[in-house]
């Protein structure tokens, strides 16, 4: 349960929206939001980042904990499906470079000013976003790594 | 060649890009690691992973919740059980559905001996990695793959499974202990306790292991927070956070335990923490095994269906500590039999993510060195 002290402050503060596990940000105001939790509340530790598909947005959930009140963070912030990009916030924790990346190789969701944007699971050539509920399961691999093909011996 | 002088050419070489993996013995798994050197010297490290991707999330949103638990077993795979546990705490804790007393004690016992487990396969490899040093490094390897063997036969005992236990139901836990099966876990627990100090000398009391591992790959409070690194590679850095502590969940808000701690942040540092931790778990598992409380392990009503069996709208998340570290599972469910979204947050996707900022600035030696201290687990990272 997130602190409700906190969620009001990010409320006031930056127009956050609270939800079950933490609260919601406009795109516009996450970055000073996210400098605000880390500097000002205490919420030095990155826990997690994810994505989530809805019916017209994606969603990016970055988790952040304040060890001194041991309180975990979930804050959601919407990113429409037309244009799939959202700020990166890898230089105010280091640790969202990965996730970030791995939203970006499973969702196909951007991040402005990542420091490193490539993907991370699938391979690099890979077409298609696999978290993606129009990727279908049966989808089938189709992807050949870009080597020479060497001939059987014989043939 | 023609007779005139022999023209001795110098190559410069500015920065040589080192491959190291993706099948390199030093890696624990698939991991392939860019070193670029300048010299003996790593300038810049790029971790490249993924080899063992699965698309187990992908998966979870196809299988009903109940198919679900023995699926994360295989994701880190030295330690099954705490997957399955984070897993079941999750849905339990989304579906408001009743665990009795006996069995979360019960998750607890089985988790603590696979930490165990875990470690001394962890403490192994790590002789292995710094093989040289140690005589070969086979002889730590092979001592503590003995001691291993032992846990491994308890649970299988136990549980019918060596390794892949299968040991955690939504609503409960599949075996109970019997008093017999007790009093072995007791003696096991002594034995192994019996076998530290001289694993101990073979590795954090020998010389040359604390020259390969003091002052390397020191990871600084804030890098640790920032990067959100977990588990006692957290707390060899000095901070504190243990989960079974911060957030209690099975027993062990009833249980008493120590976190164990150092400040200096090296991979000695982590090795200590890891190898007290050893002892904390052997006395943990004595204990609950001494304070057992009696009742059912499990009492869920039997469903018709699992399949069609459905969950409550709403979003959850749920962590165990792993012997990695915190390993959590977010689930968000539309109210469906199968989880809408589930995220892993592994705990050695985290702790890799830390060699890009550690690596610079140290030798290639100490690679293998600093690798081994933070105890990946491959299957982990990719999922």
């Amino acid at each position: 349960m997130p602190a409700p002290e906190i969620v009001q402050a990010l409320a006031t503060r930056f127009s956050a929206t609270p939800t079950s596990l933490g609260v919601e940000l406009p795109a516009a105001s996450m970055l000073d939001a996210f400098r605000a939790l880390r500097d000002v509340y205490g919420y030095r530790y990155y826990v997690q980042g994810t994505g989530l598909e809805r019916e017209t947005t994606y969603e990016v959930v970055h988790a952040v904990r304040s060890l001194d009140v041991n309180d975990t963070l979930f804050v959601t912030v919407a990113v429409p499906k037309q244009a799939p990009e959202v700020d990166s916030i890898a230089f105010i924790y280091a640790g969202a470079e990965w996730q970030e990346r791995e939203i970006w190789d499973l969702f196909g969701v951007s991040f402005k000013g990542h420091p490193d944007p490539r993907r991370i699971l699938m391979p690099d050539e890979y077409p298609g976003h696999p978290l993606r509920k129009s990727f279908a399961m049966d989808t089938p691999w189709g992807y050949r790594p870009a080597t020479a093909v060497v001939p059987e011996p014989g043939s | 060649m023609s007779g005139g002088p022999i023209e001795i050419v110098e190559r410069e070489f500015g920065d040589l890009a080192l491959n190291m993996g993706p099948q390199h013995p030093s890696t624990h798994g698939v991991l392939r690691l860019v070193l670029h050197l300048s010299g003996e010297t790593v300038i810049k490290a790029v971790p490249v992973i993924g080899y063992l991707h699965r698309g187990v999330e992908k998966l979870s949103e196809h299988l009903a919740y109940d198919q679900l638990a023995p699926v994360y077993e295989r994701d880190d795979y030295l330690a099954p059980t705490a997957n399955s546990n984070a897993y079941v705490l999750a849905v339990e804790r989304l579906g408001a559905i009743a665990v009795p007393k006996r069995a979360q004690w019960l998750r607890a016992f089985v988790s603590e001996w696979q930490r165990v487990s875990s470690h001394l396969v962890w403490l192994g490899t790590l002789g292995l990695d710094l093989g040289g040093a140690l005589g070969g490094g086979t002889t730590l390897y092979m001592y503590c793959f003995r001691e291993r063997e032992k846990i491994l036969d308890f649970l299988e005992e136990l549980t019918g499974t060596r390794y892949h236990t299968n040991f955690n139901l939504v609503g409960g836990v599949r075996y109970d202990l019997e008093p017999a099966m007790a009093a072995k876990s007791e003696a096991l627990a002594a034995g192994i306790e019996a076998a530290l100090p001289e694993l101990w000398s073979m590795s954090g009391g020998n010389p040359i292991f604390q020259e390969r591992t003091r002052g390397v790959g020191v990871i600084s409070k804030d890098l640790a927070l920032g990067v959100g690194i977990t588990g006692p590679t957290l707390r060899g850095s000095g901070i504190a956070y243990d989960v079974r502590r911060s957030a209690p969940y099975d027993a062990y808000g009833e249980l008493e335990f120590a976190v164990v701690t150092r400040t200096a942040g090296d991979a000695e540092a982590r090795f200590q923490v890891r190898m007290d931790e050893i002892a904390v778990s052997l006395k943990l598992v004595t204990q609950i095994a001494a304070g057992l409380p009696p009742g059912p392990v499990f009492t869920r009503k039997p469903l018709k269906n699992p399949k069609t069996t459905k969950l409550p709208k709403g979003e959850v998340y749920a962590a165990v500590e792993s012997p990695r570290g915190e390993l959590g599972f977010h689930i968000v469910s539309d109210g469906t039999a199968k989880p809408y979204r589930l995220k892993i947050n592994a705990p050695s996707f985290k702790n890799l993510q830390v060699v890009q900022h550690v690596l610079p600035g140290g030798l290639v030696a100490d690679v293998v060195a600093i690798l081994g201290s933070l105890d990946p687990v491959l299957g982990d990272v990719d999922r």
